[in-house]
Parts: structure tokens; C-alpha cells; sequence
């Protein structure tokens, strides 16, 4: 019988090789690294090369987590069993106080210039740091700390990439992305609201793989997932295309699955791959897969920026299917300036032929009577 | 499909570069002698019946001339312009009266004999390598005569610029320099515009229509129309419903250039009218000059 | 004749030089306007139609209506009835100011307006095919022309200078003009013969794009023709309201034997339209609907009636009959250049153009600078002849 990959991970807890490698190619296909890359990711990951991860928690909702959470190709399980070696994560991690900063401090000094630091939150720079403290250490130090000994730094979320959330007006606790706080080393921003959990994996898997990190666009951004726009392959793409729109929630065209684009769609201004990998494996689970236009999340300009309802300009703008005629209209006439220009014509003509009776009245002698205006 | 572009383009760059200059020289003589194509004249042929209006051309164009896009036609989300325009060096137009419908692809029709570069004062449109009608901005004072002169109405300005210029269909000239074809050729999907030397395109032209009796109307436009261009189009509905004038053989600057030069041919007339003027005022003067002052 | 003119004096700023320049200052603005925000912003051209009031009226109808200076002088030193030699100075002037805001009006009009100085400069450039440079390169030396011919006016005021430098200057040029005048006369006169004929051929060039009602190989004789008339009108419109304006006696036996000789060419001009028409075969177009055809009968019809006013003796001797004679063959030569400009222009029905309002007021800016200028420079300047006819009220005008 043909295994699903759901049933890799077996309640009794083993785990065949053929299954493994079945998770190290559903990771790889997931996150776009190539044919050969499981092979070597499932090597490396025998050999007990399996990449630390120290998550970090500061100012956030933890939605970044808990859709990491929900991924299923590979699961949670397998991911943090089998692939990384998720060492320290506030959520997730068994311990607790004295016992979790131990753990903490261990990883580091074990695996110092290895491991991959992931920051979910931002960081409050207000007063010091004060805003947001753990373990007696504010998120300032913490991060600093522990980003100066990584192998890796990797922004997850929107607050971690650009401040986000904590950081929208008027940003009481000054709240400031990786970027801001952390210059030591190159930092990939994942952003989203929260990001889809495969563009983080594909970071981490290439960089426990072949220990690069993948290009990155002019906003830190890595290409693989962020270097298209949502509206480049949405799938109401055709309705755009036609001139169809939703012109209101819940109308005719907005349950005919049109256009979100007038709701207020920030597709067209904003670049990730939501519209060609949905969220956790579930088909439509993204915005607009689910009637709700874009709101811009993965952009800095827009998500958080942006009102939520304002359409936004197109980048690189295509045409729809509709055609000029051979003669189509052109230039126009202003009422404004035809009556002003009449109301001149008319003026002078009468206002010469007014004159020219004056010339005629006094004779040609003498011109007798003066007249009373004078040009 | 009888002409490989690449070939035809290979061929022209090198043929064409001894070519240049021995023919195209219109003759000096003036009026009556009419100008032949330059031996290395290139040219687009537009096959309406294979469009099928995808508009790949009109984006390429854009894309590959650095020209913004174009909303007038549909509003701020589209790139429609609806027709040449200073955004839109080629546009795709459809004629429908009901009972048959044709795309129309418009562009510069690069003249044998163009009227644009008989009006131009300092030459800044002017006929150069291959034919090729082109632009030279600092030649050019923007005084739009070039507009009122072209039969097809192609020559557009930019209006809305401070530093406006002409902005036209050179035919992809920077491609060409570097041994590419237009940006429209090359994306077509169908080669329903194809990009060759203006002699095999019109050989081309020719076995089309033989070969498909019916399926065309029986005449290349642009063979002699207006003297004739190297732009060529073949359609199955009558040339003037797609907005093609009705030019006839004759150029269209002809009329216009026959009375200029003869009436200043050699400069000769306005120095014996300069001379005679000044005869006779010579000769009125010597009795009233006592008078005079 | 130089001897005879005499400054008209008086005060500049009466009410009337008032109103003027309150236009003329909405044209200043309406001129910053258009630079600071571009053609397309400003006017209502487009790419059907690429010119519009300012070339058709500014430069093409503004400068036949200066070719007064031209026609007088074909009277004068062609013809040589040398009593008309009072009348040319005033219309060399008016000559002089229109074609020097026409220049002005061309310099807004075009795009690339700081490259204009590349096009009597960059000879090795020059395009021989093109009948606009001529236009340019004849309409940028007849208003060198026109000025040095005007020159003398000036001269003679600044003989008695109190400024060295102009006394000086009068002193040296004034002899040096004299000498000259013949050559700078005929070059005065070859060059409106050439670049008013060729205003004509420039439509042609649009060829298939105008109208056949007006499309005729003979487009620049027509052209000549109406510039001649239209500078007569001129000369007598300009002289009538000179000598209402500053009260002087008008010269009108004068001014009646002037319009006078213009019928004939009035008269010859209609005749010859329909019989080219007939000759093309498009006399029928004259009786079709289109509002083109109207335009036509509106032309001739304008053109007749000064035939018609002047038929009769009495109205020769009328001034005022005289001044409506003369505004309608101004409005004849006017409406054929506007309608060949812009009317038989044929882009295509799906374009339109009617002048915006910017485009309005330059003109009516530029017409009222030129008034202006022409008052001031006459009330200074020995440009109008006096005569022993001068009124008397002279003295208490202001």
C-alpha cells in the first residue's frame, strides 16, 4: 500500500530510511532545492550534522510558530526530530526558568559560528530596552548576543524584518527590525504575517545542506520566494485581466471569485509566493484564496503602511483583452474656451464696426467731435 | 516559413554594410526622379491574418524602447494605450464590423520616401543605416512638422514632458546595431510580424498570397503605396477599414518638394527677383532722391 | 518722408493702454503657464493636431496681417507712387511687432524651444526638402529686416539725444542706412515674396491629410495673394484708428485709392478659387454638407464683400466704410489661412481641437503687447506723418 506522508513519522517512533529520505525529498521539492539536494540532506543528517536552532521570542503574537506548527510536508515532528535540531524555542522547548536560559547558553557554546539564529519579533529600543525583557536580559542584549555567534541570522515574520505590528505608529516602545539592531552579519528577512513556514525552511535546509544562504533581493529578501509578485500568478489573474471586479464585499462579483483589486488588493505591489504555495498544504488557505484581498504583508511600504482598503499602483501592468478601435478618440474641446473665444471674435468685429461708424460720422474733414475713449 | 530571420539579419549585416550608400542617394537632379529603397533597406511584414492580438509586440516594444506605460485606454491598472502614442511605439488595433474583424498592427511604416524627413528642418528625422527612419533629439526644436506631414500619422510628441521629443518607431535601431531583430519580431508568437530585408519580405509577401488564393486580398501594402515603404502588410480586409490611407503611387512629400524646388531650384529665381528689385528701386530713386531727403 | 513724421507725444498710460495691459499682463502669466507646465498641460493640442492657434494665427494669419510694411513698400518702390511713402513707416512698424511676437508665439509653441537657436545657426544641418526651414530661416531676416528699415525712426529721434553713446550711433548709422536702403528695400521685399508663398506650400506637404477644397498646387500663389490684400487692410485699418486715436486728420483719399487697388485682388482671388476648384473637379464639394464646405462660402463670401462695399463711390469716400472694408478683408485672409491650417487639416474625425484657454490668452496676451508697443513707439518716435493737416487737439490729448 502506497504511504502517505503522513504516516512517515509512526506512533511507535521509528523512522525507516526510505521514509526519511521521502521527507528529505518532500522538504527539498517543497522549498525548491533541487534533485540531488535530499540525497545529501538526508546524508548530512545521519552523520548527525543536523543544524541547531535557537528561535528567539520578543515582540510578537507567535504566529509565526504556530503556523510553523501546522506544516505537514515534512510534519513538526519530523522537522525538529529529524531535519534541524531545535535546541532552543520558547514554545516549544520542555523546560522552563534557569533551566531554559542553561540550555540556551550550552547550545551557544557548543555550536558557536554554527548555529542558525532565528528572531520572531521585534525589538524595542525605547528607554534602554526595557519593553521587552526575558530572563533579566533585554531583547536588545539578547539579540545581540546571541546573532554575533551564529552561523546564520534569519528574520522571521514581519515584526523580525521590518517591525511590523509593534512597530506602526506611533511606536510607543520604539520597536525596530533585525536590520536596525543587529549589524554583524548579513540577516535574511522572511517576512510575512505570518510567513509561509516553507520559505523559512528552505533557508534553513540549504544552509544546513551546502551552508549558503540563498540570494537575497535589495530588502533582504530571499529571491526564491520573494522575487515575483502575488498579482504575476494569482489565480483571478484572468478576471483582472477582463476588467472583472469586486466592487464591494459580498456582492455578485465578489461571490463570482472576481478581481480583489478595487477592494483594495495589494497583490500587484507586493512580492511572495502565496499565490503559487498555499499555506500548509490546505488549497485556498491564503487571503485571497479565501475572498480577502492581499493586505501586503511581506512589503515594507505596504503591510501595516498602507490603509487596508487603498489600491495601489501596478508594476509592470499588462493589457487586458480588449483592443483600441482603428480610430479611437482624441483631443477634446473646452466649452470654457470656445465661449471665450466667440465672445473675443464677436467683441472685436462689433467693437471695429462701432469704430468704424464713429470714422464715418464726423466727415472727412475735420474730425469735430472728439471721441470720448481713447485706444 | 521562407525567410530565417536570423539569417535575413545576418545577411543584411554583412551585405548590407558594403551596400550602404552606393544606392538610396535620391538623384539631385530634383523633382521627377523618385527615391528607390536603399540596397540594405530593412522592414517589418505584418501578416494580419496570423495575429491573434496577444499584444506581446506592444510590451516587448515598450520594454525594449524604455517607454513608460501606457493607461489611457482602461485607467490606471492597465497598460492599454489606445493608439501610437508618445508610450507606445506599436499598438495592436482591432477592426470588427460584425461580420469580419482583423487585428491591425500600427507603427512607423519607415518610408521609402518619407514625408517626416522632408519636413524636418535640421534632419533630425532623417533616413539612416538600413533605411531605418530615425531620431536624433538634438536636432530637433519640437516644432511637430513632422506630425502634420506623415500620411500615417505615426511621428507622436511627448506632451506631457518638459524636455519633450518626438517619440517613434526606429525599428529597434540599438538591436539592430548589435545584430538582433526588433523587439516585436522576436516575441511574436506566431510570426505574424516578421522582421527581414524589404526585398525578401516582399518575395515573401508574394508567395503568400500565391500560395493561399482567397485568403488575402491580392495586394502588399507599402509595395508602391506612398512610394512605397519597408513596412509591408498583407490583410484580408480592404487596407483603408484598418486605417491605411489610400495613397496611390505617388510619394506623398512629391507635390510639396516639386513646387519648393522649382520654384528655388538653384536659387536662381529669388536672386533674379533680389536683382530686378533692386533695378527698378535704383532707377525710381535717381529723380525723386532730391525729393527724398 | 522721413522729414514729415513726427512723434505723437502725450502720456502712455491712458485707459485705454490700461485694459491692454491687464491682457496683455493674463498673457504673461498664461505664457509662465505653458513653461512651467509643458504643452500638454497647458494647451489643448494633440497628435492629430500638432498645431494650433499659435501657429495658425500667431504666425501664419499674424505675420500676413503684418505684411502691411510689404505691401506698402511693393506700392512705393516697386510701383513708384511715392505718395503713399507717408503710410510706410507706420506700417513697417506694425510689420516690425508682428513678426516679432510671431517669433515669440513659434519660440512657445515649440517643444525644444532652447534648441531654436541651432536652426539658422547649424548650416551644415539645414534640410533643403523642407519648406518650414525656409519659412524660418526667411521669417528670422525679414524681422531683422523690418527692424533695420526702422531703424532710421529711431535714429533721427536719438540725433538729438542726450545720451552720448546714441547720438553718436545716429550719427554713424543714420548716413550708412541711407546708402544702403536700396539692397536692405529689396531684400525687404524678396523676403515676404518667399516665406509668405511658402506658408502655403507648407500645408501641402500634409498632401493627402488636407482637405481637397483647399488642396491646389497653387496654394502658395493663393497665400501671396491674401498676404498682399490682408497688408493693404492693414495699412488702412491701422492709419484710420491712428488718426481716431491720437485725433488726427485721416488721410483718407489716400487710404480710399489703398483699398481700392485691393479689390482687384480680392475679386481675382475668388475667381481663381472656383475656377481651380472647377479645374480639380471639386467644385461639387462646395455643395455638400460637411461644415467645410460652409467654411468656403463663409471665405468667399468674406472676400466679396469689400468688392461689394467698395462698388460703390460713395463708400470710397466714407472712412468708416472704408475701416469695414478693411476688417473684412482682414477676416477673409484671416479665416482662408486659419480654415488651411486647421479646418482643411484632415487628421481624422476621431481627433478634435479647439484652443484651450492658455492658448487663448497668450494670443490675446501677444495681440495686446503688440498694440501697446505700437502706442508707445508712436507716441515717441517719428513714425506717423503729421503733415499740415495735423488736428489741433493735438496738444491736449493724453
Amino acid at each position: 500500500m502506497w504511504t502517505t506522508p503522513f504516516d512517515v513519522a509512526r506512533p511507535d517512533g521509528a523512522v525507516a530510511r526510505r521514509d526519511f529520505l521521502r521527507v528529505c525529498t518532500l522538504a527539498a521539492a517543497a522549498v525548491g532545492l533541487g534533485p540531488f539536494a535530499a540525497e545529501r540532506f538526508a546524508g548530512a543528517a545521519e552523520r548527525g550534522q543536523k543544524p541547531s536552532v535557537i528561535w528567539l521570542h520578543f515582540q510578537e503574537c507567535t504566529g509565526c510558530t504556530e503556523s510553523l506548527l501546522r506544516t505537514s510536508h515534512p510534519g513538526i515532528g519530523d522537522l525538529i526530530l529529524d531535519l534541524i535540531s531545535l535546541d532552543y524555542h520558547e514554545t516549544l522547548l520542555a523546560a522552563a526558568g534557569h533551566q531554559a536560559e542553561a540550555c540556551l547558553r550550552q547550545t551557544m557554546a557548543a555550536h558557536a559560528g554554527k548555529y542558525v539564529c532565528i528572531v520572531e519579533g521585534a525589538i524595542p529600543t525605547k528607554e534602554n530596552g526595557i519593553y521587552c525583557m526575558i530572563g533579566g536580559r533585554t531583547a536588545l542584549d539578547i539579540v545581540q548576543d546571541v546573532a554575533s555567534q551564529a552561523g546564520a541570522v534569519i528574520a522571521m515574520g514581519s515584526c523580525a524584518s521590518w517591525g511590523g505590528v509593534p512597530s506602526a505608529g506611533p511606536n510607543p516602545t520604539g520597536s525596530s527590525p533585525v536590520r536596525a539592531v543587529f549589524t554583524g552579519k548579513p540577516v535574511v528577512n522572511i517576512p510575512g504575517c505570518p510567513p509561509n513556514p516553507y520559505n523559512l525552511l528552505g533557508v534553513v535546509l540549504q544552509y544546513a545542506t551546502y551552508g549558503t544562504l540563498p540570494a537575497l533581493d535589495a530588502e533582504g529578501r530571499p529571491l526564491f520566494a520573494y522575487g515575483r509578485t502575488i498579482h504575476e500568478h494569482c489565480p483571478r489573474r484572468a478576471h483582472f485581466d477582463a476588467g472583472r471586479f469586486a466592487e464591494r464585499f459580498g456582492d455578485e462579483g465578489h461571490r463570482l471569485g472576481y478581481c480583489l483589486y478595487k477592494l483594495g488588493c495589494k497583490g500587484p505591489a507586493t512580492h511572495a509566493n502565496c499565490s503559487v504555495l498555499h499555506f500548509c498544504e490546505v488549497v485556498d488557505a491564503w487571503p485571497i484564496g479565501l475572498g480577502h484581498p492581499c493586505f501586503g504583508c511581506t512589503e515594507q511600504k505596504v503591510g501595516f503602511t498602507m490603509p487596508l482598503h487603498q489600491t495601489v499602483e501596478i508594476y509592470r501592468p499588462t493589457g487586458p483583452d480588449t483592443y483600441p478601435p482603428i480610430h479611437a478618440p482624441q483631443g477634446g474641446v473646452s466649452p470654457l474656451a470656445t465661449g471665450i473665444a466667440g465672445a473675443v471674435v464677436g467683441g472685436l468685429v462689433a467693437g471695429g464696426y462701432v469704430a468704424s461708424k464713429q470714422l464715418s460720422a464726423p466727415g472727412a474733414d475735420e474730425p469735430s467731435s472728439p471721441p470720448t475713449t481713447e485706444v | 516559413m521562407a525567410i530565417s530571420r536570423r539569417a535575413a539579419l545576418k545577411g543584411l549585416l554583412v551585405g548590407g554594410a558594403a551596400a550602404a550608400g552606393v544606392a538610396g542617394a535620391p538623384d539631385p537632379g530634383g523633382a521627377v526622379a523618385r527615391p528607390v529603397p536603399p540596397a540594405d533597406a530593412v522592414g517589418l511584414l505584418y501578416d494580419a491574418t496570423l495575429c491573434i492580438g496577444c499584444k506581446a509586440c506592444v510590451g516587448a516594444c515598450q520594454e525594449a524602447n524604455d517607454l513608460p506605460r501606457d493607461p489611457t485606454g482602461l485607467g490606471p491598472q492597465y497598460n492599454a494605450p489606445i493608439d501610437l502614442s508618445q508610450r507606445a511605439k506599436t499598438v495592436i488595433k482591432l477592426y470588427d464590423d460584425g461580420e469580419v474583424s482583423s487585428f491591425f498592427k500600427a507603427q512607423c511604416m519607415h518610408c521609402v520616401d518619407p514625408a517626416c524627413t522632408t519636413a524636418c528642418m535640421l534632419g533630425a528625422l532623417k533616413k539612416r543605416e538600413f533605411g531605418v527612419v530615425t531620431y536624433e533629439p538634438d536636432l530637433c526644436v519640437g516644432c511637430r512638422y513632422c506630425e502634420i506631414a506623415c500620411p500615417f500619422n505615426v511621428p507622436k510628441f511627448e506632451w506631457a514632458k518638459m524636455a519633450p521629443k518626438i517619440v517613434k518607431c526606429e525599428l529597434c535601431k540599438q538591436r539592430l546595431a548589435v545584430g538582433r531583430e526588433p523587439a516585436c519580431t522576436e516575441v511574436c508568437p506566431r510570426q505574424a510580424v516578421i522582421f527581414g530585408t524589404r526585398s525578401d519580405l516582399l518575395q515573401e509577401a508574394r508567395r503568400r498570397i500565391a500560395a493561399a488564393p482567397g485568403r488575402y486580398v491580392p495586394k502588399v501594402f507599402g509595395e508602391t503605396d506612398g512610394g512605397g515603404t519597408q513596412c509591408l502588410y498583407l490583410s484580408h480586409v480592404p487596407f483603408d477599414k484598418v486605417g491605411l490611407p489610400t495613397l496611390g503611387d505617388r510619394p506623398a512629400p512629391e507635390l510639396a518638394r516639386s513646387i519648393q524646388h522649382g520654384l528655388y531650384r538653384g536659387f536662381v529665381a529669388p536672386v533674379a527677383l533680389y536683382g530686378a528689385l533692386a533695378i527698378v528701386m535704383m532707377r525710381h530713386r535717381k529723380p525723386s532722391a532730391t525729393a527724398d531727403s | 518722408m522721413s522729414a514729415q513724421a513726427q512723434p505723437v507725444g502725450g502720456s502712455f498710460f491712458s485707459p485705454g493702454v490700461r485694459i491692454l495691459s491687464g491682457i496683455a499682463g493674463l498673457g504673461a502669466l498664461a505664457i509662465a503657464w505653458r513653461l512651467l507646465r509643458g504643452l500638454g498641460a497647458t494647451t489643448a493640442l494633440n497628435d492629430g493636431y500638432p498645431f494650433g492657434l499659435w501657429i495658425a494665427f500667431d504666425v501664419v494669419t499674424g505675420t500676413a496681417l503684418a505684411c502691411g510694411g510689404y505691401a506698402v513698400a511693393i506700392l512705393v518702390y516697386v510701383l513708384n507712387r511715392g505718395r503713399y511713402s507717408p503710410l510706410v513707416r507706420p506700417a513697417l512698424l506694425t510689420s516690425a511687432l508682428g513678426y516679432s511676437l510671431a517669433g515669440v508665439g513659434v519660440a512657445l509653441d515649440v517643444g525644444r524651444w532652447w534648441l531654436l537657436w541651432k536652426v539658422p545657426i547649424y548650416f551644415w544641418h539645414w534640410n533643403f526638402n523642407s519648406v518650414l526651414l525656409e519659412v524660418a530661416l526667411c521669417i528670422i531676416a525679414y524681422t531683422v529686416v523690418l527692424w533695420i528699415e526702422l531703424a532710421p525712426a529711431f535714429l533721427e529721434r536719438w540725433r538729438d539725444s542726450q545720451v552720448r553713446l546714441q547720438r553718436r550711433l545716429a550719427v554713424v548709422a543714420l548716413p550708412a542706412l541711407e546708402r544702403g536702403s536700396v539692397w536692405i528695400i529689396a531684400l525687404g521685399l524678396l523676403l515676404p515674396t518667399m516665406h509668405q508663398s511658402s506658408l502655403g506650400t507648407l500645408m501641402l506637404l500634409a498632401d493627402s491629410r488636407l482637405h481637397p477644397l483647399w488642396r491646389t498646387p497653387w496654394l502658395p500663389l493663393l497665400f501671396l495673394l491674401t498676404c498682399v490684400a490682408m497688408g493693404y487692410a492693414v495699412v488702412v485699418f491701422e492709419s484710420a484708428f491712428a488718426s481716431l486715436a491720437f485725433k488726427r486728420r485721416p488721410e483718407t483719399a489716400m487710404l480710399a485709392s489703398l483699398a481700392g487697388a485691393i479689390v482687384p485682388i480680392q475679386g481675382f482671388v475668388v475667381v481663381f478659387r472656383l475656377a481651380d476648384l472647377a479645374w480639380r473637379g471639386s467644385l461639387g464639394l462646395l455643395f455638400s454638407s460637411d461644415v467645410r464646405a460652409l467654411m468656403v462660402w463663409a471665405e468667399l463670401g468674406l472676400f466679396l464683400l469689400p468688392v461689394a462695399l467698395l462698388a460703390q463711390p460713395a463708400n470710397r469716400r466714407d472712412l468708416g466704410a472704408l475701416v469695414r472694408a478693411a476688417i473684412a478683408m482682414m477676416g477673409a485672409g484671416a479665416l482662408y489661412r486659419f480654415d488651411v491650417f486647421l479646418v482643411a487639416f484632415s487628421p481624422g474625425t476621431h481627433y478634435a481641437y479647439f484652443p484651450s484657454l492658455t492658448e487663448l490668452l497668450v494670443t490675446l496676451g501677444l495681440l495686446a503687447a503688440e498694440v501697446m508697443a505700437y502706442i508707445f513707439i508712436v507716441r515717441r518716435f517719428p513714425i506717423l506723418s503729421g503733415g499740415p493737416g495735423m488736428a489741433p487737439e493735438r496738444q491736449t490729448a493724453s
